[in-house]
């Protein structure tokens, strides 16, 4: 057996391909029974989303439109891709929500799911993938829609700023032109001058000149390309807008201008936005909250500052200590490399690189919970470790864990 | 004792465009893109110089030049052996000579995913240049695929050796190319943005392991990079470039302690810090890096510059910009009035020191004066009026004159050298 690609453990059963995953989120307590049988030590159930739900639907609360439900609600979404060596836990169990002119940054290294998210959020996930769990767009269940329903949905609704905006903006059309085809898909009756009047105003706002209304991609600068994409995504009013990578291509400074642009969209046009990116520097730039996520699943959430300045989980703490700043001195990386999805570590997902690690995290999967204890609150962390004290499990498990040394070579 | 491996002096490489075919025809030439523009630079043994700046800002193009991977157009690149202390211009080798003269100056890529041949196993590939320049084969060519290997941090060995590129993570196939750049015991590593392609918690192990190298092998490195961050760490001195020129030169802690050109503060003040409450200022400068083959007057950076004063070369074309940013202030029917009256602006598409605005048909010379009036009302504190050294109203149009562009060059400044107006 090779070190780098470990054989799938036959143990752990593979979901046929193209017949769904097996049930995790069905308003019941699936999800949760089954951590509590792999725990060594049962941990305190909360209540459970179902009974929540049901309690909610009694009291006859869940049928107004409420504006404290966030725009986007995500429980234990789970996307899974089929593949011939077995199911990709790509998504694996994850959880969060996203308030009206929020930004919540997505942080993760390449192959930690993030992107997935996003292009599952909308819908867009390829043939081969499965995707199960509570996904809810200000109160209404998206994956109950229709294919046919969820089109209508993408665009007004539901937008998304891709990565590199030069293969995205078709070349044979005038910037005119992708704003009418946009604008005409959602809004037939619409007339030329409506069109021309309402794109114009969110390309100025962006920051494009209207003398460049009928130009054609390439006679603009990649900075230019990108507001363009943002101007094409925002003239709906869609909102939420998953922004994945949108700077990546970009240079400092042009960086920087499309960070503030994206920072400005609540101002202007209330959106929540979903901000994907492997740098923390423009996480802690943009964001107010900030999910990180590791080997298919979020490890920690909380607000950015919070984040940043007092990182609950190992993994936050590692990857910002490894991150090369100004401020830099020494160099500092995490030791191995992500699991491979197919076959993910026992318990938590990161304790063969994790440097706290215990004996009780290679055994169960650490439950996502306040560092401070109980309930979520504003301006706190969530954080699947562990360390947090407000767990309890056998205090023999604290010792810490032996491992095998790592080698150099196996890396990412 | 500091020794000089490469001398760069007066260097120029220029890409002629080809233009229309009816241009051609025409025999009028295409443009001229000015990817390094008139660069001296020296290379002192064992030291990391850091060739920074945005993209098409010519960095690339110079690593390949000191290869001999572009040619040239004039200047010289002399590199001095340490065995031989003989100095040869890279430059004017051709053919076999450059070609072997490849064994002493190798090169790092960006995308490991890129550099590899998907159809060659690790050891043929990473082998591949001792075969090439007939210096081992058989047992003696693995021996040292092996150790190179090891040194590289691909160990054991013999597990590597039999693998393929896609068996291989971003961050070993990185180690591989890094293995077979130093397989032939080179003194200069060119390394073109060697981390960019990686994941943050790969990136400081390829970093460690090439400052290990350079310690073990006594290497010479140009480190290409868009990420102050990791030049700041690696590098001993670094050059900012920006539209084929050096902006500023000088010692990594010289230059991140005190940036002189507007540029390199500007790079070093965009920087997204991990901090939230360090937020990247508001007043950057705007735009993006111009066309190469159209760049501008004087300095390159004047049109985005804060501190631009007026012999840095204004120019029409700058004027053309700031009347188009005052179209997204301004209203939509105001921009329709305001354009029917100027049109186009295309006379505004130069570099000329000297231009008149005419009006459309339905305009007036009054009303593009109210105009230009009302955009320099709206910002009296815009550099470009500092250019500006006459606005007239004449009986056909408006007429404007720009200051004389001051001759720009690297001075001295600090312990670093600057090439702006400003010292």
């Amino acid at each position: 057996m090779s070190v780098l690609f470990p054989e799938p453990n036959k143990d752990r059963p593979v979901p046929p391909l193209g017949k769904g995953l097996p049930p995790l989120y069905d308003g019941s307590l699936i999800g949760k029974k089954d951590f509590v049988e792999e725990a060594v030590c049962p941990i305190e159930a909360t209540v459970p989303l179902g009974e929540e739900a049901e309690e909610a639907e009694r009291l006859g609360i869940a049928a107004k439109p409420d504006p404290t439900v966030p725009v986007i609600d995500a429980q234990r979404i789970r996307i899974w891709y089929g593949t011939p060596k077995g199911a990709v836990r790509a998504v694996d169990d994850v959880s969060f929500y996203i308030g009206k002119g929020e930004i919540l940054g997505l942080v993760g290294e390449s192959g930690s799911g993030k992107s997935t998210i996003g292009r599952g959020l909308l819908g867009l996930l390829p043939d081969g993938s499965v995707m199960d769990g509570k996904l809810e767009f200000k109160g209404e269940d998206l994956l109950a829609l229709t294919d046919k329903e969820r089109f209508k949905m993408r665009g007004r609704n539901l937008a998304m700023i891709f990565q590199e905006p030069l293969t995205r903006l078709n070349p044979l059309m005038r910037v005119s032109e992708h704003f009418t085809e946009t604008l005409r898909t959602h809004f037939p009756k619409m007339t030329d001058a409506e069109i021309e009047e309402r794109s114009l105003s969110v390309l100025k706002t962006i920051g494009i000149p209207p003398t460049r209304w009928m130009a054609y991609p390439h006679e603009f600068s990649g900075g230019m390309r990108q507001r363009i994409m943002i101007a094409l995504a925002l003239v709906l009013r869609p909102a939420f807008v998953v922004a994945d990578e949108p700077t990546t291509a970009l240079d400092v400074l042009v960086e920087a201008q499309i960070v503030r642009i994206l920072r400005d969209l609540k101002e202007e046009f209330d959106t929540a936005l979903l901000l994907i990116t492997h740098n923390l520097g423009i996480i802690a730039e943009a964001c107010d909250r900030v999910a990180v996520m590791y080997a298919g699943k979020i490890v920690e959430i909380g607000d950015a500052r919070e984040v940043f300045a007092n990182p609950q989980h190992p993994y936050t703490q590692e990857l910002l200590r490894s991150t090369i700043t100004l401020t830099t001195d020494g160099l500092h990386s995490i030791p191995g490399a992500p699991p491979n999805l197919i076959d993910p570590p026992s318990g938590c997902h990161f304790h063969p690189r994790c440097p706290r690690a215990m004996k009780q995290c290679a055994l169960a999967e650490p439950p996502m919970r306040n560092v401070h204890g109980g309930d979520s609150k504003p301006g706190t962390t969530d954080a699947a470790c562990w360390l947090n004290p407000a767990l309890s499990f056998p205090e023999e498990n604290r010792a810490p864990l032996e491992r095998e040394a790592i080698a150099d070579a196996e890396e990412a | 004792m500091t020794q000089t491996v490469l001398d760069v002096e007066n260097l120029k490489i220029h890409f002629h465009l080809r233009g229309s075919g009816l241009s051609r025809l025409l025999g009028k030439e295409g443009g001229v893109v000015k990817a390094v523009d008139d660069i001296t630079i020296e290379l002192q043994r064992g030291e990391v110089l850091g060739l920074v700046g945005e993209s098409g800002s010519g960095k690339t193009t110079l690593g390949r030049a000191v290869l001999g991977l572009v040619p040239t157009t004039s200047g010289s690149i002399e590199y001095t052996s340490s065995d031989s202390g003989e100095a040869v211009d890279i430059s004017k080798l051709k053919g076999k000579a450059l070609r072997k003269q490849r064994t002493e100056l190798q090169m790092v890529f960006q995308d490991p995913n890129a550099a590899l041949n998907p159809s060659m196993t690790i050891e043929t590939q990473v082998g591949h240049p001792l075969v090439v320049h007939g210096r081992a084969k058989g047992e003696e060519l693995k021996r040292k695929v092996a150790d190179v290997l090891e040194r590289v941090g691909l160990s054991p060995a013999e597990q590597f050796m039999s693998k393929y590129p896609s068996d291989l993570s971003g961050g070993q196939k990185q180690r591989a190319v890094i293995a077979r750049a130093i397989i032939l015991e080179p003194e200069v590593l060119v390394a073109d943005e060697p981390v960019s392609m990686l994941d943050m918690s790969v990136r400081a192990k390829i970093l460690q392991l090439m400052l290990n190298l350079k310690n073990d092998l006594g290497l010479t490195y140009i480190y290409i990079t868009h990420d102050l961050a990791t030049a700041k760490f690696f590098c001993d001195r670094v050059a900012i470039m920006y539209l084929g020129k050096i902006v500023e030169i000088g010692p990594t802690a010289e230059i991140f302690a005190h940036p002189r050109h507007p540029y390199t503060q500007a790079l070093l003040k965009a920087i997204p810090d991990v901090d939230p409450t360090k937020l990247v200022p508001r007043d950057l400068p705007r735009g993006e890096i111009p066309d190469a083959a159209r760049p501008p007057r004087g300095c390159s950076f004047h049109p985005r510059c804060p501190l631009a004063k007026a012999e840095c070369g204004w120019e029409p074309r700058d004027l053309k910009s700031l009347v188009e940013e005052h179209w997204t202030r301004v209203p939509v029917d105001e921009f329709e009035h305001e354009s029917m009256v100027v049109g186009g602006l295309v006379e505004l598409n130069t570099d000329a020191g000297s231009v008149k605005v005419q009006p459309t048909k339905g305009g007036t010379v009054d009303e593009i004066w109210a105009m230009f009036t009302r955009i320099k009302e709206e910002n009296p504190n815009e550099p470009l009026w500092t250019g500006v050294t006459r606005m007239e109203k004449v009986a056909d149009g408006v007429e404007f004159d720009f200051a004389e562009p001051a001759e720009i060059f690297l001075h001295p400044a600090g312990e670093s050298e600057v090439a702006c107006v400003r010292y």
